[in-house]
């Protein structure tokens, strides 16, 4: 990889890669539920940076930017914060009914212990 | 040549990074909560002020100069609620607790 | 030597992720996660988005901030107040999946992180842009910013039903209280209000009034629009409720449901006006297309800066009233 391959959307679109897959591996393995929540949020950031980059690539006509994919990445920042609120929502109602923040993942004798 | 404008830029945001750096080594160092914003607020202050000062020069026109104090006020107000909640919050915990 | 820049601010951002993902404690990764938003606000700028930056600092690092801060609060003192209830799987323990799976896991998300930089450094060479297109349509809409155009002309259609999908996610948080609390007020005022919060709460606002009209107003031109100024307001509200200067409103009222769906209301009205006055469906005839767009827009925004503020406000708390 030579210095003038490293513009900016390229190295962006890269630590999108990267975000993408810390992300992923917080979703997948963290226990606590808010933590995924981070984790979905870090995801996504991650999928808008590499989005971020084909909208620079794709200067021209006067623009900096290809402004399609950029007023899509607007469009998924604000949806994503829109799910994040509800996540967070579920997650304090889980809280509040059972104790727990965490999915249960052990198999229990007795499952049933009531709200 | 660089320009004198030029300079005058270059050395106003010189040392208004020296002065976050220098907020920045406080919060890492110091031992406890209030020295550290003790140390944050004076890079707030001073340090974006000075960020600020030098990019005033190279502002294309009086209304963008003027959103730059704006931006430096604005970040003031913040930073010095923000440190005087934080503190409040310590003081209440160690004389509640 | 904006290189070093760059790879500073993507190191930035790497490290946060990993400390993210990596920390014991819950508000501290919420923290990092509020600095990860603001670096990436910048990065936004080196690529030469603005709009998008703004987007991001506001919404991605400020407003998901009080959210996230605000559910850990919730959650920490949910469970030092009460010890005798029969707690599940505890943090502490970390009785998490085991190490088998979560190598695993790690293998497989290196797997698509590699991916998709395979992706990134394989892009086509002259880079497909739907830039001139833009360009070309750009003054039969009478707007000077090219997002700001996709997002209410070419592309109105998913901004539409952006905003349907942020009524519904509120209607999804509204109906998480209680049988007998629905219709009722969130509660955001803490127990003790300090001080310095009041009167920023009383400084404050009008500026922050002031600069989300101003965003709203400019970002046909220049970067700014609905999204950037409704979360301003947003934060305004918020702000003034978290200082207890005015009560968190009843979801049952009227007047507010009225705010929320005000602006989608009037998108999908002149969206089935197009049929009688333009081409079809949210097509706006070329001669009143920019006051169309900015009507629209003003709608838009005080729905968009009442839905986050109340998406942040959460389910309701109180009973409502007589």
């Amino acid at each position: 990889m030579s210095a003038q391959s490293l513009d900016p959307a390229t190295l962006f679109g890269l630590c999108g890669a990267a975000l993408v897959g810390i992300g992923l591996f917080v979703v997948i393995t963290h226990p606590g539920l808010l933590r995924r929540i981070v984790g979905f949020n870090i995801l996504g950031s991650g999928i808008f940076l590499v989005f971020g980059a084909v909208a620079r690539r794709g200067a021209g006509a006067g623009f900096d930017g290809d402004p399609v994919p950029q007023a899509m990445v607007i469009t998924g920042i604000v949806v994503a914060f829109s799910a994040t609120a509800l996540a967070v929502a579920l997650l304090q109602r889980l809280f509040d009914l059972t104790g727990r923040e965490t999915l249960e993942t052990e198999q229990e004798p007795l499952p049933r212990s009531g709200p | 040549m660089i320009s004198l404008v030029d300079a005058f830029t270059l050395l106003a945001i010189g040392a208004g990074a020296i002065l976050f750096l220098a907020g920045t080594l406080g919060l890492i160092r110091f031992p406890d909560t209030l020295s550290r914003l003790h140390a944050l607020s004076k890079a707030d202050n001073l340090g974006l002020g000075l960020i600020v000062l030098g990019l005033l020069p190279q502002a294309t026109s009086t209304a963008g100069a003027l959103k730059l104090v704006c931006v430096w006020l604005l970040a003031q107000l913040s930073a010095a609620t923000a440190s005087q909640l934080i503190a409040g919050a310590v003081h209440r915990r160690k004389s509640g607790s | 030597m904006t290189l070093l820049l760059d790879l500073a601010l993507v190191a930035g951002l790497l490290a946060l992720a990993l400390h993210i993902a990596c920390v014991r404690d819950d508000r501290n990764a919420i923290v990092s996660f509020i600095a990860f938003g603001l670096l990436l606000g910048l990065g936004w700028t080196r690529l030469a988005s603005i709009d998008v930056a703004l987007t991001e600092a506001a919404i991605g690092g400020g407003v998901t901030g009080v959210l996230l801060l605000r559910a850990e609060a919730h959650l920490r003192t949910g469970k030092t107040s009460d010890t005798s209830k029969n707690r599940g799987t505890s943090k502490s323990r970390g009785a998490s999946t085991s190490r088998g799976a979560t190598a695993l896991a790690a293998i497989a998300c290196t797997g698509v992180a590699a991916g998709l930089a395979l992706v990134v450094l394989t892009f086509p060479a002259p880079a497909p842009t739907l830039a001139p297109a833009a360009a070309a349509a750009l003054p039969g809409t009478g707007l000077g910013n090219p997002v700001t155009a996709v997002l209410l002309a070419y592309r109105a259609l998913d901004t539409l039903l952006e905003k349907v999908v942020l009524i519904l996610a509120l209607i999804g948080i509204w109906s998480l209280a209680p049988d007998m609390l629905w219709g009722g007020a969130p509660s955001l005022r803490p127990a003790v209000v300090p001080e310095p919060l009041a009167y920023l709460a009383q400084m404050l606002p009008p500026f922050g009034v002031l600069i989300a009209v101003y965003m709203f107003w400019v970002g046909a031109d220049a970067p700014g629009g609905t999204f950037q100024a409704g979360t301003v307001l947003a934060a305004m509200w918020l702000l003034v409720m978290l200082a207890g200067l005015r009560p968190a409103p009843e979801t049952r009222r009227l007047a507010l449901r009225l705010v929320l769906v005000g602006g989608p209301a009037l998108f999908l009205a002149i969206g089935f006006l197009g049929f009688a006055i333009a081409d079809g469906f949210l097509s706006y005839p070329e001669s009143i297309a920019k006051p169309l767009i900015v009507g629209i827009e003003a709608a838009l925004t005080l729905s968009i800066g009442a839905t986050l503020g109340l998406l942040v406000a959460g389910p309701a708390q109180t009973a409502p009233g007589r």
